[in-house]
């Protein structure tokens, strides 16, 4: 289903392209030696380097280079063996250096491609246009005095990846999944956190629409650091409504940056930022290109785990499960690392329902995290082979997950100490079902006469007279050969 | 190439330059004649030659990743005209 805006002159398409900040996963700054860690006392992570010394000079962290190598594999992006810093100069007051070390027109990282998973299970590929390294800013707090800016400059030389969409999305659902995705992989990678409530990830968006069926793209604006998933969403939502209002009214839009105000869910023109565009990017004198060996990017490229979509594939092949039960699970690796140890060995269709389904449910109602769950994978994995095994009904199982939740114990334990091993014993079902037809002779006699719909009462009346112990399947067939 | 006075102003303005009107004509004929000089190696063919990046044969250093520098704050707010609770303060920058 394509997502289409009705305006009065017809449908509308929105054109959707990304810019996201990605913070590197790395001890040390990307040209210098200073420490990166969150939430440090003000400017005690900054080297002379960080703070624009005269006659400081810049080195590059090798790790960083490595992140942005792994993190454009995982994009299956084209690794540029040659690539150029260059100075992107602007004035701002947490910029001490003057200019931005960036990368202009020799990005590290060329073309690749995400692919998005769709809430009906489809997939939709998004190109990448490139990745390059970047430094990042230091951070200004403008509410610490009526006259002055504060500036903490802990944050200014981390090194940021910059990456690229191609415009390619068009809808605010597919910026989303494209936000999920991406995250997703870096967090795989294990080169950028995405967290972005920390400001970790940040996401420029840009927006243009055009009216179904032209081609070519119209004046896009750019709404700068959007910072939740649903702000993205929210943002591109109401900048293509205001696109679409401007040119049914015979206006037309200027190119411009924006900022979305999340507690009016609306974007306003940032004009503080208008004169600001010429950045006179040049080939920083201070750096050589950094040239990459053959062998450095191949041994980067052995060392890749799994990411999500080839765990997917996986999950879909050995476990038979459907698209979308595979791309939940795969999302975050901690959660199909906890499928997998439930599923194997075992019928991985019950163990998806189960993850998916009573545990996630406790997950959230427990509000703990899938590194320290509810229930154990382990014990999760007990209690489906209880059901595998008929030591328990399927409806008994979610009483004992309950238990288990409240408890921790192991299922076998709590199926042992509350006597809730389900009967097997045909003997003793025949009794239970003896005793429920003589109470029911009037039911029986209907049933005898042709009202086929009473069996189902009494598999009910057998499975409650039971305690819900008696097995199911044997219920059933012993009451049709009861009631012949 | 060459700039004019517009031109001129909007450099100055962009590198945070202050330059008075008076100035502005002899700075665009400096400034012209710098670009024309430069422009002589326009004259030279350079199609297929690889851009030199540097005269020396050199390799980018690289870093280990070591937390090896920081933590230095006196240091580093030593020359700001102005500081406070270890961060420094400028004049409001206001979006």
């Amino acid at each position: 289903m394509s997502y289409l805006i009705q305006g009065e002159t017809g449908d509308w398409e929105v054109v959707i392209g990304l810019e996201v900040h990605a913070q590197v996963i790395s001890k040390a700054k990307l040209f210098s030696g200073a420490a990166t860690d969150f939430g440090a006392e003000p400017n005690t992570q900054v080297s002379p380097v960080d703070a624009g010394m005269p006659g400081m000079l810049p080195v590059i962290n090798e790790t960083c280079v490595e992140q942005a190598v792994r993190t454009g594999l995982g994009l299956k992006a084209a690794i540029n063996l040659t690539s150029v810093f260059a100075r992107k100069n602007y004035f701002y007051a947490d910029l001490p250096q003057g200019y931005q070390i960036s990368q202009y027109e020799a990005p590290i990282v060329g073309e690749g491609t995400i692919l998005l998973d769709l809430p009906d299970g489809s997939t939709r590929a998004v190109g990448i246009e490139r990745l390059h390294l970047e430094q990042d800013a230091g951070k200004s707090l403008h509410d610490q005095h009526p006259s002055k800016s504060y500036i903490d400059l802990n944050r200014s030389g981390v090194a940021l990846m910059e990456i690229v969409s191609k415009p390619d999305m068009r809808s605010p659902e597919e910026a989303g999944a494209y936000l999920k995705k991406l995250r997703s992989i870096l967090r795989y990678l294990g080169t950028c956190d995405g967290n972005m409530e920390e400001g970790s990830m940040r996401c420029d968006c840009n927006v243009s629409v055009r009216p179904v069926g032209e081609a070519g793209y119209r004046t896009r604006c750019e709404i700068k650091n959007v910072n939740s998933v649903r702000f993205v969403m929210q943002a591109i939502e109401y900048e293509a409504r205001r696109h679409i209002d401007v040119y049914e009214e015979g206006g037309t839009i200027q190119q411009e940056t924006r900022l979305f105000d999340s507690a009016k869910g609306e974007t306003r023109s940032m004009r503080s930022k208008e004169h600001a565009h010429d950045y006179r990017y040049f080939p920083d004198p201070d750096l050589l290109p950094l040239v990459l060996s053959p062998d450095f990017v191949a041994n980067i490229e052995a060392s890749l785990p799994e990411l999500p979509d080839e765990k997917k594939e996986r999950f879909m092949r050995d476990f038979a499960l459907s698209p979308y039960d595979a791309g939940v699970l795969v999302a975050d690796k901690a959660t199909a690392d906890f499928f997998e140890t439930v599923a194997r060995g075992r019928d991985a269709k019950m163990a998806a329902n189960w993850v998916t389904g009573d545990f996630f449910a406790a997950l959230n109602r427990s509000g703990r995290s899938i590194e320290d769950p509810p229930v154990t994978a382990a014990n999760l994995g007990g209690l489906i082979d209880l059901i595998a095994d008929n030591t328990i009904s399927g409806r008994i199982a979610k009483e004992v997950f309950e238990l288990m939740l409240e408890t921790g114990k192991p299922p076998a334990v709590i199926v042992e100490e509350k006597g809730l091993k389900q009967v097997t014993d045909t003997g003793a079902i025949e009794g239970v079902i003896d005793t429920v037809l003589a109470q029911n002779a009037d039911k029986v006699a209907e049933y005898k006469s042709g009202k086929d719909k009473l069996f189902g009462f009494f598999v009910g009346q057998v499975m409650k007279a039971s305690q819900g112990k008696a097995n199911p399947a044997l219920v059933n067939e012993l009451l049709k050969a009861k009631l012949g | 190439m060459s700039l004019d006075k517009a031109t001129v102003r909007t450099i100055a303005n962009l590198a945070r330059i202050e330059v008075r009107d008076e100035e502005l004509d002899h700075l665009a004929g400096e400034l012209s004649n710098i670009l024309h000089f430069v422009e002589q190696l326009s004259e030279v063919n350079t199609d297929g030659v690889e851009p030199m990046t540097s005269v020396a044969a050199l390799e980018l250093p690289r870093r280990a990743d070591v937390v090896s520098d920081g933590n230095c704050r006196e240091r580093i707010l030593a020359n700001a005209p102005e500081a406070d609770d270890g961060f420094f303060l400028v004049p409001k920058v206001v979006e």
